[in-house]
């Protein structure tokens, strides 16, 4: 699979009146058509600045893309002019953002809102954007679509508003989708509907899908492969299950042990211990090492890169990176 | 809830002598028209007739979703807002009527911890001032010249940096604020604590960290929590009973066993089915129950059971028939998890379902037309 | 500002240090210290006095306030001579040795009739921003605090204050008192002014009572008093400030409009408002008639402006 877009060494900062915040160091992905990849990261972890900066959406200033590539379908659009860069957006790669409702406007019917990135994009006539809007409204899912073209949000449930954004960013026939958080601010029952129909979405249409999540559950239910990143940096990229089932970075393997778990009382939870760094002031070395348990001299002096995780033989596991100095140990849970 | 669970003991719990009744809790929001004269037009049914006790040295923990009136009990609970009906008994004296001295005085035995630490905690004010402002109200907790001493601690109870005292809120990350949240709910010695979402505004890495603390001090102190949360599994971590609601009522009760482990509600079974699993494996073969629509308006819940326009088993006599809250009488003579409250005509345990009747966890299954709405 | 930056630093790491020890005993190490033994308890209060202290702004605009509180207490000690001291024989001369200033069209000496001015002027602006400001606060305050049906007469009662023209609303009103004196124009810009400060505060106090602290002292038994005072008006308090120092400047050219217009303050009565609408009819032959006292107002102005903000950002705990 070639990549539909390829990040690489993307660095974002923002400058502020209390100085500079390295928002993202140097953070490379890749998404193939048809594949999920999901971006695993506290707050302050980046990110979500990260997708800003694919996007095109970075509020500038206080933030600036410093250096680095998108490349989306071989192209950089980091190198493109204002003009091209709006046409991809929508077009080509469209976003979905967590909050619905104060991402549609509340004084439009949604299926004006819908309706208008036909006539524009495709000058279409009222008439077929009208129709188009409860093709779409039907392709989401929406009950009654034809009744509720003309409805304003605030008259839709958080879900249906959801589904909502979800139409607008399918509206073109996008092969790219970043979706930032799409069900944090839902109800597990009804973000459980919404996830199901991003799959199923994906599957239908073959496009790419970034998930944007702090969410360990909701990863694990829908990505191909993650990225986890923490203080601007990757920190371990894997395939979904590799992950899962043996990581090779002690702030993964902390995650995963640090959540409780629905299946089974547990004990004490082991908690990872302090707080995630300022971005003003990250730690010299290892961004994790003030709270790592591995921690060892050399993380506080020596940036690990994203190391090549391999199997015993030495054989490189597809997939796979740690930026972890002592990957090995973690990812055989040697102390 | 006169339930047979009620008289088992529960290991951790020590005493398990009852120290808060709550009887047939009632709140009405009214709906009214117009600014100078106001009409009444309708009424929000937030919670709507809730019973529950809690045990010293337990915790009982409240999930439900958005709407379902978990945070509104929470605030009858420390009198943030009267009761329409109903009673809140503290070791046996009705408490949701007070006012005045007595109601202060009450106050000093059921505190609160926010879910926002960002705005729980008064920006312009110190650490200091924060944690100690329940000695100015309270003075004779604490006498003047003690209170730093006090304070400090406090601050120290909870994890943090006794010397931070003259800092502001906004200096401390979210975690350590829900802690300066959680010291200054200690402050008078209370006996409750009532966690409205105590951890879910933190990141992951830092939520583990609180609810350790909140186990620990529960230990030290004796404390009796009630612990509100969307999230079940962090509910099912910390609680020793979880009773599950759904648009202002319990729909399900009993120990974190019979929750989790053996639901007879439909609505449990469906929201436990829609957690995503932190495990990648066999999530193809994952069975999920997706609920068709949205939940009903609160101002207009449906007739009988509140579930049943969602609900896949629902009969006819479940639009004209309020199930109550009780062990359902062919469980009764179970040994075991699955005898406890479930306020559903039909409990039953999701493994005992016939399988035709079972909802499709296929594609659509989420949005039947018409459902809702 | 690389020190600020490097405490900063500091503290960040410090306050992670403490989080990062999960049990408590251990906490103490980092600063070597024994509770209890480091600075006295401080406040909102006593932090804010700390910081305007040493900000520069606060101190310029404070000596300056000062500086003008003084003259108008005791303008003679600044003063060369009378005010009243007129030789039409001088009319709209310049500066000369002993008259810094010149003379405007009366003959009278610029210099002193500004020194005198200053007590009116500042009297008027400083009492009726006052005036306005705490009953605006207070009304505003109350209704935005309570709301019911209070709230909803007192939204009715400024949006008719809003309506009425506030020169027209001058003119009427201090056509019929007839004093000229500085007592009815405070009244009446009080009167007029405070439902633009009540109406701000209304917003920001509720604003502020819907946060969850406001809540939390509530669940503490905290009266309503105390609410009000520790938690609602400290955080309600910067919109109020930022609009009552705008409002000063305002209310200086307003005292002037109404002087001009004869209604106002009237000779022998001197404020800068009347020194510049009589000077400006002279603006052509004799412009240091006007420029000096409209440079002392607006010096004044400035100085109030910079306290005020000043004020808010020392109120901020953020910004320090």
């Amino acid at each position: 699979m070639t990549a539909l877009l390829d990040v690489r060494d993307l660095q974002v900062e923002f400058r502020t009146r209390e100085g500079v915040a390295k928002a993202v160091n140097g953070v490379s992905y890749s998404v193939a058509a048809g594949e999920t990849l999901a971006v695993l990261g506290e707050s302050g972890s980046g990110k979500s600045v990260t997708a800003q900066a694919v996007m095109g959406i970075l509020d500038s200033p206080p933030g600036f893309v410093t250096g680095g590539e998108v490349v989306f379908q071989g192209e950089d659009l980091l190198k493109l002019g204002r003009e091209a860069r709006r046409k991809v957006r929508g077009e080509r790669m469209a976003m979905i953002f967590q909050d619905a409702l104060s991402s549609l406007n509340p004084v439009l019917t949604v299926g004006f809102q819908l309706g208008e990135m036909f006539r524009v994009h495709r000058g279409a006539s009222r008439a077929e954007a009208r129709a188009r809007s409860i093709e779409l409204m039907e392709r989401v899912r929406i009950p009654a679509a034809r009744e509720r073209v003309n409805d304003y949000p605030h008259q839709f449930s958080g879900g249906m508003r959801q589904r909502i954004m979800i139409a607008m960013a399918l509206a073109l026939g996008p092969e790219l989708i970043i979706a930032d958080e799409p069900t944090t601010a839902l109800d597990v029952t009804v973000q459980a509907q919404v996830m199901d129909l991003l799959a199923e979405l994906r599957e239908e249409t073959g496009m790419g899908l970034i998930l944007i999540t702090h969410d360990l559950g909701v990863v694990a239910d829908v990505a191909d492969k993650i990225a986890v990143m923490y203080a601007g940096r990757i920190m371990e990229t894997a395939p979904v299950h590799d992950l899962y089932k043996a990581p090779a970075h002690p702030y993964t393997r902390g995650l995963l042990d640090s959540i409780p778990r629905l299946d089974q009382k547990g004990q004490e939870l082991s908690a990872i211990r302090g707080t995630p760094p300022s971005l003003l002031a990250i730690p010299p070395g290892c961004p994790f090492n003030p709270r790592c348990p591995r921690a060892q001299d050399v993380c506080r002096t020596d940036r690990p890169p994203l190391y090549e995780v391999t199997d015993d033989a030495g054989r490189p596991l597809p997939g796979r990176g740690s930026a972890c100095h002592f990957w090995k140990d973690q990812l055989h849970d040697r102390p | 809830m006169t339930s047979p669970e009620v008289t088992e003991a529960r290991p951790g719990a020590p005493g398990g002598e009852t120290i808060l009744e709550v009887r047939d809790l009632v709140k009405h929001f009214p709906l009214t028209q117009g600014i100078v004269f106001r009409r009444q037009i309708g009424a929000v049914q937030a919670v709507d007739g809730v019973s529950f006790d809690l045990r010293r040295g337990e915790t009982l923990g409240i999930v439900g979703e958005s709407g379902c009136g978990k945070s509104t009990i929470a605030k009858m609970l420390v009198n943030l807002e009267r009761p329409t009906a109903g009673r809140i008994r503290f070791k046996g004296e009705d408490i949701s009527r007070l006012s005045g001295r007595a109601l202060r005085a009450v106050r000093r035995n059921i505190q609160m911890v926010f879910q926002d630490p960002y705005t729980s905690l008064n920006p312009r004010m110190t650490v200091g001032d924060i944690v100690g402002e329940p000695y100015d109200i309270h003075p004779e907790v604490a006498p003047k010249g003690s209170r730093r001493g006090r304070v400090q601690e406090l601050l120290d109870v909870v994890g943090l940096n006794p010397e931070h005292i003259n800092r502001y809120p906004h200096q401390f990350s979210g975690g350590q604020r829900q802690r300066i949240g959680i010291a200054r709910g200690l402050a008078l010695r209370p006996e409750i604590i009532v966690a409205d979402e105590p951890v879910s505004a933190l990141d992951v890495s830092v939520q583990a960290q609180v609810v350790n603390l909140l186990e620990r001090l529960q230990n030290e102190f004796h404390l009796s929590y009630i612990f509100i949360a969307h999230d079940l599994s962090v509910v099912r971590h910390i609680s020793d009973r979880v009773g599950v609601m759904y648009l202002g009522r319990i729909v399900e009760s009993g120990t974190d066993e019979a929750i989790y482990e053996h639901a007879t509600h439909p609505y449990t079974q469906a929201l436990l089915s829609a957690v995503p699993v932190p495990d990648p494996e066999g999530r193809e073969t994952r069975e999920r129950i997706l609920l068709s629509g949205d939940v009903p308006s609160p101002a207009n819940p449906p007739s009988g059971c509140r579930f049943r326009t969602r609900c896949w088993k629902a009969q006819p006599v479940c639009a004209e028939k309020d199930p109550a809250l009780d062990v359902p009488p062919w469980f009764r003579e179970e040994k075991g998890a699955v005898a406890h409250p479930s306020a559903c005509h039909f409990a039953a345990e999701w493994e005992d379902e016939p399988g035709p009747g079972r909802p499709g966890a296929g594609p659509g299954a989420g949005a039947k037309p018409g459902a809702g709405g | 500002m690389p020190e600020r930056y490097e405490e900063k630093q500091r503290a960040d790491f410090g306050s992670q240090e403490a989080e990062s020890l999960p049990g408590s005993d251990v906490l103490q190490a980092e600063a070597g210290g024994v509770p209890g033994t480091d600075q006295p308890a401080r406040s909102l209060w006593s932090d804010a006095w700390q910081d305007l202290r040493r900000n520069p702004v606060f101190v310029v605009a404070g000596l300056l306030i000062l500086f003008l509180i003084f003259i108008s207490l005791w303008p003679s000690v600044v003063a060369t001579g009378s005010p009243y001291n007129c030789d039409i024989a001088n009319r709209n001369l310049g500066a000369e040795s002993g008259h810094p200033f010149g003379f405007d069209s009366q003959g009278c000496d610029v210099y002193n009739r500004t020194v005198y001015g200053a007590r009116a002027s500042l009297t008027v602006c400083t009492l009726a921003t006052l005036g306005a400001a705490l009953l605006g606060t207070v009304l505003g305050g109350l209704a935005g605090y309570f709301g019911g049906w209070g709230d909803a007469v007192l939204s009715r009662i400024t949006e008719v204050f809003f309506g009425i023209p506030i020169l027209l609303g001058g003119l009427v009103f201090l056509s019929v008192i007839k004093s000229g004196s500085v007592w009815p124009v405070i009244g009446l810009i009080v009167l007029l002014g405070w439902p633009q400060v009540a109406r701000i505060a209304r917003g920001s106090v509720i604003t502020a009572k819907q946060n969850d602290y406001v809540q939390a002292a509530r669940t503490l038994g905290a009266s309503t008093g105390r609410i009000m005072l520790r938690h609602v008006l400290p955080n309600a308090v910067a919109p109020i400030i930022v609009v009552a120092t705008i409002a000063l400047g305002t209310y200086v050219a307003l005292e002037a409009t109404l002087s001009f217009l004869g209604v106002g303050l009237k000779p022998p009565t001197i404020s800068w408002g009347s020194e510049i609408s009589t000077a400006s009819q002279q603006i052509r032959n004799a412009p240091h008639a006007l420029l000096w006292p409209a440079g002392a107002l607006s010096l004044t102005v400035l100085a109030f402006i910079m306290l005020g903000d000043a004020v808010r950002d020392a109120l901020d705990p953020k910004l320090r």
